[in-house]
């Protein structure tokens, strides 16, 4: 597609079941009940000048700019605040609308610079456009009175400028903020000549406000006044690309705004249903790790990790790998081969790799990252309601009355989302958060949890056993839902078993840490607060009672009837923005794609008719047992797609121990990575600008990936593995990725429907894609559960081993931040850094105190597993006898803390709960020191001046 | 053979017995849970510990796996007369 602006309704669609007819200019139109006059114009082509509507902020009715003549009407009514009536003839174009435009146009041209032919919006300016739809020729009032031209810029922030000289003072971006976003960190100071925005009362500019640099504001300007740096230094956009981000689960869809090859800006895409149209500082700005100088762009090789490394041509390097892995076939067996699907890579290169490794290494040796974060969510759904993904789209948090967030920060997590969450919240609907953090959303502009029942990490399944009972024992469960949709054998089962006192608040309430009244409370606003949605994350599933957590809420949701429409469900916000995708596709060693377990002989036969080689029926090796056979001798090579599993999983001893006693490491990816130090193979990969396919978000929503520049190191991801596939001898001759997403739609029922051209026309399609739902399936189990009827599973609360003592007395748990992403490989390669340069322990203030801590000091974080070290925080947004960090840096290396204790059901690690000691430090343990000489010895390349990547 | 990787497995299999404890067939579900997700090799691990140090669920499972295990999966799964050639 060539430039164009978005288009701009003016004001936002109305949802009515009542259609109203009128006329606009004589044009017959007929819209929902409420829909504003300017609404309705656009809708019929037309256009009436504005510049402080625009169609995803509330009218504002400031301007007087969009003011028309309605028959019967007196006046001349701003049709932005005007809903339109049955039979109403509006006039968009009269003599007197056009001088009163005039008038209030040339108001605003006189107090703003004359400098539209060197302004770097230049074209794309709404005040220039609007002055040019109103016909103004001549300004009458002159320079020479007050004015604001001589006001400083605000360039504090890394991605955008604030040029206060440019402002109309519409409040959009005030309003974009507020309504979008929900930040509230814009304020329009003064009033009438004097008023101004301004970034907060308590701060002087944007970085050092509450601002989280989301874009809302700058997307929101009519004028240049808040304008990306990037066009500045590049020029206007000549092209737009739609495709989607590669960073979270929320899967937001970008306009890719192109200048040549060059990446402008990325604009949230207006018409994506997963973000309607809003972004994150990450998607919306921090993509420039894609051109950074650390990209590894010719492939390499090396014998031995103590070698440095040689780059060799693409032919060396794949017949390379093909030798190493025929020669460690042959000596030690098949099993001794493995490999691992990216969260991050497209559904396609998920598919390939799965396919490489059960078809061409001949083993069920593969996995994925979700094994470290969601494999509780797929074991768990899967079991309870018969489909390992979430029930519900984003959309439906609209109709929520109460939501009940466990283990998710998501305004760190799932920004975009949380700011669904937040409008709806601030609509009042009600909020029980579940977290041993004071997160965000427990109190945050005109928001207050209505519970925050701050748990003691690892006491999941108690606190939602004691929930289910009080909402048994008080005979405030749904039995009519329960008896038509769910066992009733089972529900009694579980009933019985959870109305035990043992289960009581009363009883529990001292293991868990919360008050037992709180969570009575709470259980009863859940039960009988309206339409029950539950979202949870990582602190629900990394834990030894992942997956039973994950089950007992589903209980939750089944015992209240929150099932199966829209407003209810059980929505699992998926980390990674394409775990769903990976796991999907076959990425798990006993599944093949479709969640259908290998030893299920009409399925294994569908693929061994496609594909032409026996599928072994027997599961393969989890990323844990894989490392645990490779201490053991008997696992010697791995092909590692877009993963840093040295830096992401936890005991990193444990894992360079596995990797280190591996013969054939090839990793696949941007960067030399962590884990690339233990790598014999390195082949560059290409970042998500560079490649077509698609990815699908924590809605089951699969949206395409459009390539908008060529890949810098000359093939997209797929295109390697296929060279790789090649080289061991299989015959693959995909042309493109829509190829290989037609195979994948001929062997995986649930997405029979999918195919490029389906999702080019409508944008995202959500799986299941069938002849049952050949449009998709935003919400799932609405008329009865895919696994038939809903099953209550017991969920008895065992404590994990992990526990405190005299020489680790404290627990750790881990989370992310705002503008930092997983391991930091991307986010720590661009400006995003100014928020976050270092990971950092936060420690109750009681629990400093007895150290001896402030805030600054360098602590030693000490466990069983390991030591590291890092700054200290003192806050109480964690409890006492609770410290919480990130593990967003390398050199921190959060993991080297965290043990090999894991959910009993899938191994996904229990991150969230570790025993830790903290004590004065003064620099970096000894393991950080040797890791770092390790690191820098790795990655030495010959006959480079190449320094150490970190 | 490790030991690590053995001891490993053994808690692996009491932990997943603690958790399916209140199933009305705890046994039957710990047999099938294992046989679902673990390599024969790690089951054939676990067996060749005869139930040492496995809590009863958990060694009533085993004992039930073994004597449903025909043929050997480990052999089964490693054989390339079965599964055909190495490169497919
Ligand atoms: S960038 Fe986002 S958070 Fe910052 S001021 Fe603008 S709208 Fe508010
Ligand atoms: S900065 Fe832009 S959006 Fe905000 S008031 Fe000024 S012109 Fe309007
Ligand atoms: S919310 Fe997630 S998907 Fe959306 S822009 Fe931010 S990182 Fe990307
Ligand atoms: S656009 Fe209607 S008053 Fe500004």
């Amino acid at each position: 597609m060539g430039y164009e602006r978005q288009a701009d309704f003016g004001t936002p669609e109305v949802r009515s079941d009542t259609a109203v007819t009128c006329f606009i200019d004589g044009r017959e139109v007929t819209v929902p009940a409420g829909t504003t006059v300017m609404r309705a114009a656009a809708l019929t082509g037309g256009s009436i000048p504005k510049l402080c509507a625009t169609d995803n902020l509330k009218q504002f009715g400031s301007c007087r700019l969009c003011l028309v003549e309605i028959d019967g009407m007196r006046g001349t009514p701003a049709s932005c605040t005007t809903p339109v009536a049955e039979g109403m003839q509006v006039h968009t174009q009269t003599p007197k609308l056009q001088k009163l435009r005039k008038g209030v146009m040339e108001l605003y041209i006189s107090d703003h610079p004359l400098d539209c032919l060197t302004c770097s919006a230049n074209n794309d300016c709404e005040l220039q456009d609007q002055a040019a739809a109103v016909g103004l020729r001549d300004v009458r009032y002159g320079y020479e009175g007050e004015n604001h031209l001589g006001e400083k810029p605000d360039i504090s922030n890394p991605y955008f400028d604030f040029d206060p000289s440019k402002c109309i003072v519409c409040s959009r971006c005030v309003r974009a903020c507020d309504e979008v976003q929900g930040t509230l960190a814009l304020t329009i100071d003064g009033r009438g000549f004097e008023s101004k925005v301004s970034a907060g009362l308590t701060s002087d500019s944007f970085l050092s406000s509450e601002c989280v640099s989301c874009g809302a504001c700058v997307q929101a300007c009519p004028t240049a006044t808040l304008q990306e740096k990037a066009v500045k230094e590049i020029g206007k956009p000549e092209r737009a690309v739609v495709t989607t981000c590669a960073y979270c689960g929320v899967g937001c869809t970008f306009r890719a705004e192109m200048r040549g090859e060059q990446v402008v800006r990325m604009v949230p895409w207006k018409d994506g249903k997963a973000n309607r149209g809003h972004s994150c500082v990450k998607g919306r700005f921090a993509w420039g790790y894609a051109q950074h100088q650390e990209r590894v762009l010719s492939p390499m090789i090396r014998e031995s990790i103590d070698q440095p490394w040689r780059e060799v041509s693409w032919e060396e390097a794949l017949s390379y790998t093909a030798r190493e892995i025929n020669r460690i076939r042959d000596k030690y067996g098949r099993n001794a081969l493995g490999g691992i699907v990216s969260s991050r890579c497209t559904n396609e290169e998920g598919f390939l790799v799965q396919k490489l490794v059960r078809a061409g290494f001949g083993t069920n040796n593969v996995d994925t990252c979700a094994r470290v974060c969601h494999s509780p969510t797929g074991y768990g759904l899967k079991t309870t309601f018969g489909t390992s993904a979430g029930t519900q789209d984003f959309d439906s948090v609209e109709d929520s009355d109460v939501m009940l967030v466990i283990g998710a920060n998501p305004t760190d997590g799932h920004p975009v989302f949380a700011s669904r969450m937040k409008r709806r919240l601030r609509q009042g609907a009600k909020l029980i958060v579940i977290d041993p953090r004071r997160t965000d959303l427990v109190r945050s502009p005109h928001i207050e949890a209505d519970f925050h029942l701050p748990l003691r990490p690892g006491t999941n399944v108690a606190i939602l056993t004691a929930l289910a009972h009080v909402i048994v024992t008080e005979g405030l469960a749904d039995e009519a839902f329960i008896r038509e949709r769910c066992d009733w054998d089972e529900y009694q089962h579980w009933a019985e078993f959870v109305s035990a006192e043992r289960n009581s608040p009363e009883f529990l309430a001292p293991v868990i840490g919360v008050d037992a009244e709180a969570i009575r409370g709470a259980a009863r606003l859940f039960a009988t607060g309206g339409n029950g949605a539950i979202y949870y994350g990582l602190g629900v599933t990394e834990h030894s009672q992942g997956s039973s957590t994950v089950m007992a809420i589903a209980n939750l949701a089944m015992v209240t009837g929150n099932i199966g429409r829209r407003g209810v469900g059980v929505n699992p916000l998926r980390g990674q923005n394409n775990v769903q995708g990976a796991c999907d596709m076959g990425s798990f060693p006993h599944e093949l794609s479709g969640y259908r377990h290998v030893s299920d002989a009409a399925t294994r036969a569908l693929f061994e008719s496609e594909w032409g080689v026996p599928i072994d029926p027997e599961p393969g090796l989890r990323i844990p047992n894989m490392l645990d056979a490779a201490t053991d001798g008997e696992f010697k090579a791995i092909y590692i797609q877009g993963e840093d599993i040295l830096q992401s999983d936890p005991d990193t001893k444990h894992v360079a121990a596995g990797l280190a006693a591996m013969e054939c490491v090839i990793v696949h990816d941007l960067f030399l990575n962590e884990t690339a130090n233990y790598a014999h193979v390195f082949l560059p990969g290409s970042t998500f600008l560079e490649k077509n396919g698609t990815f699908t978000n924590a809605e089951r929503r699969i949206q395409p990936v459009r390539k908008v520049m060529e890949p810098l190191n000359g093939y997209e991801d797929w295109e390697v593995t296929q060279e790789l596939a090649r080289a061991v001898g299989l015959d693959w001759n995909y042309t493109h990725p829509s190829e290989i997403m037609d195979e994948i739609a001929r062997l995986t029922p649930t997405f029979a429907g999918v195919n490029y051209a389906r999702l080019d026309a409508e944008g995202s399609l959500q799986w299941p894609v069938n002849d049952t739902a050949p449009d998709g399936s935003p919400i799932m189990h609405i008329d009865g559960f895919v696994r038939g009827k809903g099953k209550f599973v017991v969920t008895d609360y065992v404590p994990t081993d992990e526990r405190t003592g005299p020489r680790f007395p404290l627990l750790l748990t881990t989370g992310r931040i705002l503008s930092q992403y997983n391991v930091g490989a991307q986010t720590r390669r661009t400006a995003n850094t100014v928020w976050y340069p270092e990971d950092v322990l936060e420690i109750h203030p009681t629990d400093a105190e007895n150290r001896g801590l402030k805030s600054g000091d360098w602590v030693k974080l000490a466990s069983r597993s390991g030591e590291t070290t890092l700054r200290a925080t003192v806050t109480d947004r964690v409890a006492p006898g609770v410290v919480y960090t990130t593990f967003h840096h390398p050199a921190t290396q959060a993991n080297v803390v965290t043990t090999d204790y894991s959910d009993w059901a899938t191994n996904c690690p229990e991150y969230k709960v570790t025993a830790v000691q903290i004590t004065p430090s003064n620099g970096p343990s000894e393991w950080q020191e040797d890791y770092e000489a390790q690191a820098t010895r790795s990655r030495r390349i010959a006959g480079t001046a190449m320094e150490p990547a970190e | 053979m490790s030991g690590h990787t053995a001891d490993k497995l053994t808690y692996m299999a009491n932990q997943i017995a603690r958790n399916m404890g209140h199933d009305e067939a705890p046994v039957a579900s710990v047999a099938d849970h294992i046989v679902a997700f673990w390599t024969p090799r790690m089951i054939g691990m676990l067996l060749a510990e005869q139930g040492a140090g496995l809590d009863p669920i958990a060694a009533d499972a085993m004992t039930r796996i073994a004597a449903g295990r025909i043929p050997p999966p480990q052999t089964r799964a490693t054989d390339p007369a079965v599964h055909g050639s190495d490169a497919g």
